[in-house]
């Protein structure tokens, strides 16, 4: 595999809060078409690594570089600061609590980023967000608010906010964890197919059939490193680590 | 005396001092609208040693009575007045209008930046990481996301805020402005007819009710997007199916 395949890659990544050392140097390639699934108990670092990606937390130190942008990051200021919008423009990140802008309808969350931050015409960007909408099955939800939708309507509509932006990756963080459980299967089906089409994708999640059926590599996280990494019929079938042999048994 | 009759005979006076203390309200109340924006950012945003004068300022625009404030710029600036001729600012601080309008504006922009600092501080944290994960610019996350919810949350508080300013506004009428207060004052030193003051009672109330109609509608503009969670239809929203 060539350095050109490589989409995402993060060297190093160490964060602190204060005395509290939550990242201890993690790095993470990800290639065009992998679906990457990271699973570690709460507090593993796993949210803040997905985070620190597109700098929504900066890291202390490290190193993340986004299809040949690199950003590298020492004593918690980024050294080429005026690159993380660019950088934050070509990763999609879908949230836990969803976070549409409330104040603006379904079809004006998708079309905002193209709008606002590629300068795509209106009727563009319209059109765009409205196949996206359908694609995620919302037709007949567009000029709806937020707050008219449940939860995995919502979540879908964050997901095609996301994809609106033609990113090279899409993280999610936790993207089921907020919804009640007859709402979960919407969103995995839109993620599954998300997949099948060769996404790129980073998910930080607690559903291990997705881990398992979806992922084409598994990342856990314990205590801030990664314990054991590879593919998902590796790691769920024959898992090398007691740490993740007791999270799986304790999943279950 | 009949109490129309002194209406009769005085309304042009009367409208006349209306439209002065409208003038005077709104103009405060819109040059004060022009600062808050930026000093609530200061306000939400910045360390306490950075925003200290900005806090001093608002401490004693808060603290004192606004008609000490209004002396203090009226009677004050006749004080300096060598010093301010010198800068050619005489002219300005010569009319009693200007004096009224800057100290309503410089108490209003207190008031305001207050106001608008608690909204800012209530926008749920979420929507700006969505939009800075997209890829905004800080002044783009703050047309499109902050200030909008910020105006939403701080809107019944700025419309209560520009009401007690209009009632303030009364006060100019001791440095001789001519408003709706300073009119009554005129046309009662020359009728002694006291009904006059309930005509003036009358019109503050009427200018209150039309512009709290007014902020209302404003109100309901700007929750909009604030219905009842449904998955089917809303009065909120427009009927359902695709759009042609």
């Amino acid at each position: 595999m060539s350095e050109a395949d490589i989409i995402l890659k993060a060297e190093d990544i160490c964060k602190s809060f204060g005395a509290v050392e939550v990242l201890k140097g993690i790095s993470l390639e990800a290639r065009e078409g992998d679906v990457i699934s990271i699973l570690g108990s709460s507090g593993s670092g796993k949210s803040t690594f997905l985070r620190c990606l597109n700098f929504l937390e900066t890291p202390t130190s490290g190193t993340v570089t986004v299809h040949g942008e690199e950003i590298q990051v020492r004593d918690g200021k980024p050294l080429s600061a005026r690159h993380i919008e660019t950088v934050r423009s070509r990763l999609g990140m879908v949230f836990q609590e969803f976070n549409l802008w409330s104040h603006r309808t379904a079809l004006e969350n998708v079309m905002e980023g193209p709008v606002q931050v590629k300068g795509t015409p209106k009727p563009k960007a319209r059109a765009a967000a409205q196949a996206l909408l359908e694609r995620v099955g919302l037709q007949d939800r567009m000029d709806m608010y937020p707050s008219q939708l449940s939860g995995g309507q919502q979540q879908r509509v964050a997901i095609a906010r996301a994809l609106a932006m033609e990113p090279d990756a899409i993280l999610f963080d936790e993207p089921t964890s907020a919804l009640d459980p007859e709402l979960v299967g919407e969103v995995l089906k839109v993620m599954q197919s998300l997949a099948a089409e060769g996404r790129t994708m980073i998910v930080v999640t607690h559903e291990m059939a997705f881990a398992r059926d979806v992922s084409s590599n598994v990342v856990f996280l314990h205590e801030g490193r990664i314990a054991e990494r590879g593919t998902p019929e590796q790691m769920f079938t024959n898992p090398q680590t007691e740490v993740f042999q007791r999270f799986i048994a304790n999943v279950k | 005396m009949n109490p129309f009759y002194i209406m009769v005979e005085y309304w042009p006076r009367l409208l006349d001092g209306t439209l002065m203390t409208l003038k005077l309200t709104f103009l405060g109340a819109l040059i004060a609208a022009l600062f808050s924006p930026g000093l609530a950012l200061i306000r939400a945003n910045t360390g306490p040693v950075a925003q200290a004068p900005l806090r001093l300022y608002i401490s004693f625009m808060r603290g004192t009575p606004i008609l000490g404030q209004l002396f203090l710029i009226y009677y004050g600036s006749g004080q300096f007045r060598p010093f301010l001729q010198e800068w050619g600012l005489w002219s300005f601080f010569r009319d009693p209008f200007n004096c009224a309008l800057l100290a309503f504006a410089l108490n209003s922009t207190a008031y305001q930046t207050e106001i608008l600092r608690g909204g800012i501080m209530g926008v749920a944290r979420g929507e700006i990481e969505a939009a800075k994960a997209i890829g905004m610019t800080r002044p783009q996350i703050l047309r499109r996301v902050t200030f909008p919810h910020a105006y939403r949350i701080a809107w019944p508080a700025l419309g209560n805020e520009i009401i007690l300013l209009m009632k303030a506004s009364a006060l100019a009428s001791v440095v001789t402005v001519f408003d709706i207060m300073g009119r009554t004052r005129q046309i009662f030193s020359r009728t002694f007819d006291f009904s006059i003051y309930l005509w003036a009672a009358l019109i503050y109330l009427c200018i209150t009710a039309i512009f709290v109609l007014l902020w209302r509608q404003g109100e309901t503009r700007l929750s909009r997007h604030i219905g009842p969670r449904s998955t089917g239809r809303s009065i909120l929203s427009p009927p359902e199916g695709p759009k042609p």
